[in-house]
């Protein structure tokens, strides 16, 4: 019994940097936007908030470091693809590889370092619950950050008003051009807003679950994110739910090597990307429910009317 | 105030000037760079630009890197002139690397000493086959499944690279490695021939090359090639014309796994002569960078090569010599595309320098 209850809260401590990292990639896209630098963008970040976090103790500075440099390179690449209207998927590219590299550069004083693990945040009366207390009320508070996130992601797309401009913006830019809205600001805004979340799940990664540096730390989370809002058909309550059964996925190879199943340690690690592409092939196996519920624009550059 | 104006044509002359522009930003960003780290700018660009072409030792070093990266961005060319994003040609070339490497140990662990003539054939076509099947996959997700070949291919890159570590650390570790997850050496009967004495350079080189004008000639000179630009440039004249959207798909990332996988065998009997957790250095990424820089152009492609790999000596130079972190190559290399990308604008548009009273009227 403790061992699930561990195993739960596990789950959810390794599915909150995809619930955020989806979250801000779907905001993204809600804009038209696709932005395949999202692996790039985290591990920048991730860098950024482990060293703020090293120098001074704080997670809320280092997660604030982290989103800022997450907004930061989300905001050139949105420079990028919204004004000069460069290819979407090579300049995001571009972005992962620079990322890599970057991160790799800064972070190199900090390889063999290790920060003191987090003391979770226990929510008064709920965390003496047995069972679920451990399980589910005894978390990193951005464990909780992040699932309050995405309730106000869904309250802003879809009962304000703002939230149904953006939505026209990556459903047709041309006519929300046409009512007067600045399309190009708009999804400048949804780039460094998606950029900033990307930014929290790097510096979660790197300040809370790892608690270390590591040379590609993020090891693919940026993409698995990506393929999450497919996933996820562009809602933000199954973003969530997708998070959560990816990072089952990831803490399944421990439970299974706990348990004593004779299965190779590379195997196992095999696992979270194997299954991203199982659940691509699955949901995006029919084209007509994609095209319905995947914002027009997405990828499309917009080039207002002179 | 600065405006950019769409051109009438696309300008043939940015689009060779803008790698060259991307090239010169890139220097000056990474003089800055090397300022910031203390170091002297000028020494830190003559290892990253002049010190790799200084000796024959060097140019044989920048050559033998620059095989592979050729051999893979000729066909990512085929792949994004044919709109197929194939970002997954890492994962390809480890599948090459097992795949061609698996026949060699094969012939090793057997004792079988083949003559070269027959044993590298064999390797090569190993390591082709290989990576088509590992490029068939996303492929194949892609055309029954519609799912997108961007996600597929790179994922399969995390899942190639736990499948050499697996065989390393497993089925194929050297029993009398004293416990190093690494093969045995490959026999000396399956190794590629030496192309210049003294050198480690191997007739990959000449390989690739050889393709550089095959794909051109493919690309340029047969329908096949023609259609599968088309479908790329214009899906709906494609589907006009009757060229099937599906076939260009399996072809255009069979042939790029197919020279993946090749690059993959040539690098495990022409420089590994084993495999080990480290035969993943991320060539198949650099050489998205290579296609890019090369115009998607077979010969652009054999520049942008030698360049990239300039780019990677570099850094293991800028290691030994100043003692910066080996990264700085791959810092350069996103800052070369990302700059790349920007400069690109200027083939489609020209920059405007009007005064803000011209603008207002």
């Amino acid at each position: 019994m403790d061992q699930l209850a561990l195993l739960v809260a596990a789950t959810l401590a390794s599915g909150t940097p995809l619930v955020l990292a989806g979250l801000g990639l779907l905001i993204n896209e809600k804009a038209g936007v696709l932005n395949l630098g999202a692996e790039g963008v985290m591990l920048v970040a991730a860098i950024a908030g482990f060293a703020a976090a090293f120098a001074t103790g704080s997670d809320t500075v280092a997660f604030a470091a982290g989103a800022a440099a997450g907004a930061v390179l989300a905001a050139a690449f949105g420079g990028l693809v919204i004004w000069l209207n460069t290819n979407q998927y090579a300049t995001g590219l571009a972005l992962s590889l620079f990322g890599y590299g970057f991160s790799a550069f800064v972070g190199i004083g900090f390889v063999g370092h290790k920060l003191a693990e987090r003391t979770p945040f226990e929510i008064p009366w709920l965390g003496q619950i047995p069972f679920v207390g451990p399980a589910l009320f005894r978390q990193h508070p951005m464990v909780y950050l992040a699932i309050v996130l995405v309730l106000a992601a869904m309250w802003f797309f879809y009962r304000s008003r703002a939230g149904l401009v953006l939505r026209a913006v990556g459903e047709s830019p041309e006519s929300a051009h046409a009512l007067g809205y600045k399309v190009r600001w708009i999804r400048l805004g949804a780039v460094v807003a998606g950029g900033a979340l990307c930014g929290l799940a790097g510096a979660f990664l790197s300040v809370v679950y790892a608690p270390l540096w590591v040379e590609g730390l993020v090891a693919g989370r940026g993409w698995i994110a990506l393929a999450l809002t497919t996933f996820a058909t562009w809602r933000p309550l199954r973003v969530l739910l997708g998070a959560y059964l990816f990072g089952g996925v990831t803490m399944a190879q421990f439970a299974l090597q706990g348990a004593g199943v004779d299965v190779s340690s590379q195997l196992l690690t095999m696992l979270p990307y194997l299954a991203t592409v199982l659940v691509l092939a699955v949901i995006s196996r029919n084209p007509a429910w994609i095209r319905i519920n995947m914002p027009a624009s997405l990828g499309k550059p917009f080039h207002p009317g002179a | 105030m600065l405006r950019l104006e769409a051109r009438a044509q696309p300008s043939k002359l940015m689009s060779l000037l803008s790698p060259l522009l991307a090239l010169v930003l890139t220097a000056l960003l990474a003089a800055a760079l090397f300022a910031a780290q203390g170091k002297d700018p000028a020494r830190g660009l003559a290892i990253f630009f002049v010190e790799p072409w200084s000796n024959l030792r060097q140019v044989s070093e920048l050559l033998l890197k620059a095989t592979p990266l050729i051999t893979i961005a000729l066909g990512l060319a085929v792949c994004y002139r044919s709109d197929v994003w194939n970002i997954g040609a890492e994962g390809q070339f480890l599948l090459g690397v097992l795949a061609g490497g698996g026949v060699a140990l094969w012939l090793t662990t057997q004792g079988i000493v083949l003559p070269r003539a027959l044993a590298l054939p064999l390797v090569l076509a190993g390591a082709v086959l290989g990576g088509m099947a590992w490029a068939a996959l996303t492929a194949l997700l892609r055309d029954r499944f519609n799912a997108s070949e961007i996600l597929v291919s790179l994922m399969l890159v995390y899942v190639a690279q736990q499948l050499v570590n697996y065989m390393v650390f497993g089925p194929w570790k050297d029993p009398a490695g004293f416990n190093f997850p690494q093969t045995k050496n490959f026999d000396a009967s399956t190794w590629l021939p030496n192309l210049l004495p003294g050198t480690r350079l191997h007739i990959g080189l000449a390989i690739a090359l050889a393709l550089a004008a095959l794909v051109w000639v493919f690309l340029f000179r047969l329908f096949r090639g023609y259609q599968l630009q088309v479908g790329g440039l214009a899906p709906a004249a494609a589907r006009y014309a009757g060229f099937s959207a599906r076939s260009s798909l399996w072809t255009a990332l069979l042939i790029s796994g197919a020279l993946a996988g090749l690059a993959g065998g040539m690098e495990a009997i022409g420089s590994f002569r084993q495999i080990t957790p480290h035969v993943s250095t991320g060539l198949g990424f650099t050489a998205i960078i290579v296609c890019f820089v090369g115009r998607l152009h077979p010969l652009g492609i054999v520049f942008a090569g030698l360049l990239l790999s300039m780019m990677v000596i570099g850094g293991e130079l800028g290691q030994s010599r100043l003692s910066l972190p080996n990264a700085l190559s791959g810092v350069f290399q996103g800052l070369l595309l990302v700059l790349l990308l920007a400069c690109d604008t200027l083939i489609h548009y020209r920059i405007r320098i009007r005064s803000a009273l011209a603008a207002a009227r």
